[in-house]
């Protein structure tokens, strides 16, 4: 019999083996859900980790795509982490990427065409401006009226979606463009654009915002004064108090942030690989980025690499979908299975399995 | 009856890095009152959690009446005739009396047939609980009587009680001592678990002492002395702690008129709370549980904020100030619960260092934590108030309650505090360690601060403050130099509100 035995302290080589050991677990689980839907196992798992960035035929294609899907990911991860270590549940990450889109588009459109360098900062401004906006519905009215951020924030998202629809369709809809839905396309606007830096990696100034973010929260949560309340105030709410916490300012603190990045992480999918706003912009990035923070244990360089995990089974899973005709419920349900067994692995960390029953002599 | 209720024999359980218990053996017998005895650590609540099957041993066997006795969890002890009373009460508020015993039964009868049981067995003991009551309107006592009617409920031949008087008043306690004498009559032995050796010496038939997870010895505790039994349980003499001579200066901290409406709906009120403490004095606040204690340390501590004039610290108003703006002008604070409140479990004491020290120990520096000054500063607290840890990087729930709370006074006293509040300093600590956080305490007033203990510890209190004031429902009496008191008045001073002190005479003994 194997029993589970609480750890004296939390183990630290058991917080950096899970993340492995669940992605191995999802690749046993998701290959036989493959077999049972009569597709090769080994195929489909090498197709969704392997040929995404060395298979010589869509190599060239899929690798700059790693970049385009994981820059969003991690973006947002990074802002929802902090809140989730604080005990905020921001959920409607996804609303505020759209609204961040819809505020930085609006701006450059504003611009429409001139030409100058000061637009695609205003947009970025713009971007953020939104997200955090956006996000401090929820965080204001926890505050004032102690409403509950995970309802208030998910529901939000729907509101964006509207709202979405409504600029596709009337107010930010192209004027040159005959009737059809959506806005002008900004890569084709050189001012507005958020282009590839480097050519062939897929790397843009959302890729850089990433990584600056990734840094900007290790700085923050190892180093200062905030990032130790926001651990405080997540772990033990009595002693954060205690310790002159001011929770209020947390919540802004949290939602904020984690708004402002979504934002911008809406921004550059906007005036970048997206190009314009349309009915269909949203891509489910803001949920799938409560995956991306958990995956990466809520810790910056995890998130970095998890978004990256991330980006590559979405790659990966088209790829399945394009070759082998594998579902798309299918390939979603072999993302969930990775979060499912992250938090079920999780259990290790805190308690030790001890094989064999306790002796009673 | 002396037949033997329980044997225990050679029961073994380690944890990773630890002993708990190192093959201890001995027994209980029929209608006795069996004491446990030792330090924090000792390995008491472990061997009490393997007789009521909340742990497993890993090695040894017990027997209770003649049949091997191996619990795999509560439920089973509880059916085999072991009840236990808990430290900590596992009690929802919200809920009434009777409510909350139905929750912890099996088979709970009709509402209104478990209501009448629970007063006749509340007027049997001596024990008077009214079943419909709020919970969360019951004193700390009342709770405890709430756990002990659950218990006799099922008719237990072994009740394990585990540190029951500390949230007692005097009175309160001859209650609790009159009730289990009763139930030693009628032949329920008790495992009695305290670190009060007077209590301990009027109650219990006998003493079993734990040391290091090892039983060091059995004595009969009405004729063997106090000292003794302490020496016993700590392998080295105590000194008790010293009052040094001192003079008093002017006063540091005042409050005036202070008024708190509580932060949760079972919180107390503060009402007109005036006192002044000089500095080098040592005020101490007594009371039972509930009667505002954790409120007025909320107060002072800056995590409930009041009028700016109503506290003051030098003159200065700091009633509206925030904990760290206090603790800036040395205003210092220790808190009663020690996880969760005054540290946080999960951080590592470097990190629980940095909880309230980051202002004064400059820590800090535009917001930059210095992590390498508070890993300092943990260790000069590890180091100076013999804290038992490997080191500072370890979580503050690694650490045992005593030692804890030597790091939390400790952390707060190494500050050099102009005023230090603290709250229940030495609840639940060992002898050794208890000795050493007054010691403290009386050193640091030595030195010139002002000192507030609210505490519910009466001998504590009579041991090492100047002053002494009661705190009942929220209202402070009138402060009373300690040396003009007796344990006796101050009980009265504090529990004669409750109207307990006649339960006993009504008693019908069966």
């Amino acid at each position: 019999m194997i029993r589970l035995e609480k750890r004296k302290q939390p183990s630290q080589v058991w917080s950096y083996l899970t993340p492995i050991l669940a992605v191995i677990a999802t690749m046993i689980a998701g290959g036989i859900m493959f077999w049972i839907l009569g597709k090769n196992p080994f195929e489909a798992i090498r197709i969704i980790f392997w040929d995404p960035l060395f298979n010589t035929q869509f190599a060239s294609y899929s690798r700059p795509q790693l970049l385009v899907k994981a820059a969003p990911l991690i973006l947002i991860a990074i802002g929802l982490s902090l809140g989730f270590r604080a005990g905020v549940w921001n959920i409607g990450a996804e609303g505020q990427y759209v609204i961040g889109a819809i505020c930085g588009a609006a701006v450059g459109l504003a611009f429409y065409p001139m030409e100058s360098f000061i637009i695609f900062p205003l947009m970025v401004l713009a971007g953020a401006f939104g997200g955090f906006l956006w996000a401090m519905i929820p965080a204001l009215l926890k505050i004032a009226f102690r409403t509950n951020e995970i309802l208030v924030s998910l529901l939000l998202v729907y509101v964006a979606d509207q709202l979405l629809a409504s600029m596709a369709l009337s107010t930010l809809r192209n004027p040159d463009g005959g009737g059809f839905p959506g806005s002008r396309n900004l890569q084709q606007y050189p001012s507005a654009a958020n282009p590839e830096l480097i050519a062939g990696t897929g790397a843009h100034w959302g890729v850089v915002a990433a990584l600056i973010a990734v840094i900007f929260a290790y700085i923050l949560l190892a180093k200062h004064k905030l990032g130790f309340q926001i651990k405080l105030a997540g772990q033990s709410p009595r002693a954060a108090h205690f310790a002159g916490v001011n929770t209020s300012v947390i919540i802004v603190v949290c939602l904020g942030l984690s708004g402002l990045l979504a934002g911008l992480a809406g921004l550059f999918e906007v005036a970048g690989p997206a190009g314009q706003i349309s009915i269909d912009f949203a891509s489910n990035y803001g949920f799938t980025a409560i995956i991306v923070a958990f995956l990466g244990r809520l810790h910056p360089v995890g998130i970095l690499l998890a978004g990256l995990l991330m980006a590559l089974t979405y790659i990966g899973g088209e790829l399945a979908q394009l070759m082998l005709g594998i579902p798309l419920a299918a390939i979603q349900a072999f993302q969930g299975m990775l979060l499912f067994f992250l938090l079920a692995m999780d259990v290790l960390t805190d308690y030790r399995p001890v094989i064999g029953k306790a002796k009673v002599v | 009856m002396t037949g033997k209720l329980l044997t225990i024999n050679g029961l073994t359980k380690a944890y990773p890095g630890v002993i708990a218990n190192d093959d201890v053996s001995f027994q209980i017998t029929n209608g006795e009152v069996h004491a446990l005895l030792g330090e924090n650590g000792a390995g008491k609540s472990t061997l009490v959690k393997m007789i009521y099957g909340l742990v497993k041993p890993d090695a040894g066997s017990m027997t209770l009446n003649d049949a091997a006795y191996a619990p795999n969890e509560p439920r089973a002890a509880r059916s085999a005739g072991v009840a236990m009373v808990f430290q900590h009460f596992s009690l929802f508020e919200a809920l009434n009396v009777a409510e909350n015993i139905a929750l912890g039964m099996e088979n709970p009868p009709a509402m209104g047939q478990l209501s009448a049981k629970i007063s006749q067995v509340s007027g049997d003991y001596g024990l008077p609980l009214d079943p419909h009551r709020l919970v969360g309107d019951l004193s700390a006592g009342e709770r405890q009587r709430v756990e002990i009617i659950r218990c006799l409920l099922q008719d237990p031949k072994l009740l394990i009680m585990d540190e029951p008087t500390s949230v007692l008043t005097p009175q309160e306690v001859d209650i609790l001592f009159a009730t289990l004498k009763l139930l030693r009559e009628q032949g329920t032995s008790i495992l009695y678990i305290s670190h009060k050796l007077e209590e301990i010496r009027t109650l219990c038939d006998e003493a079993t002492v734990l040391r290091g997870g090892k039983n060091v010895g059995t004595c009969i505790p009405r004729e063997t002395s106090a000292s003794a039994m302490a020496e016993m349980m700590v392998g080295t003499r105590l000194s008790p702690p010293q009052k040094a001579y001192k003079k008093l200066e002017k006063t540091v901290l005042q409050l005036n008129g202070l008024n708190l409406s509580p932060a949760s709906p079972f919180g107390t009120s503060l009402k007109d709370i005036t006192l002044e403490i000089r500095a080098g004095e040592i005020l101490g606040i007594g009371g039972v549980a509930g009667n505002g204690q954790d409120e007025l340390l909320g107060a002072l501590s800056g995590e409930a904020k009041s009028a700016p004039q109503s506290v003051q610290m030098d003159g200065q108003n700091l009633g509206h100030l925030s904990p760290n703006a206090r603790r800036k002008l040395g205003l210092l604070a220790a808190p009663e619960e020690r996880l969760g409140h005054a540290a946080a479990p999960d951080m590592t004491l470097t990190e629980n260092a940095m909880l309230t020290a980051a202002e004064r120990e400059n820590l800090q520096s535009n917001g930059f934590l210095n992590w390498t000054r508070s890993r300092s500063f943990a260790e000069k607290v590890i180091a100076r108030f013999d804290v038992r840890t490997p080191g500072p990087e370890n979580a503050a729930r690694s650490l045992s309650g005593g030692n804890l709370q030597k790091f939390v006074i400790g952390r707060e006293i190494l500050q050099n505090p102009r005023v230090l509040v603290v709250n229940q300093p030495t609840w639940g600590v060992d002898a050794s360690a208890a000795a050493a956080i007054r010691q403290a305490l009386l050193d640091l007033a030595a030195d010139g601060a002002a000192v507030l203990v609210i505490s519910q510890d009466l001998d504590e209190l009579m041991e090492i403050t100047d002053r002494f004031a009661a705190l009942n429902e929220g209202r402070l009496s009138a402060p009373v130099a300690t040396s003009d008191l007796t344990v006796e008045k101050i009980g009265l001073m504090l529990g004669g509100a409750h109207g307990m002190e006649v339960a006993h005479d009504t008693v019908v003994h069966p």
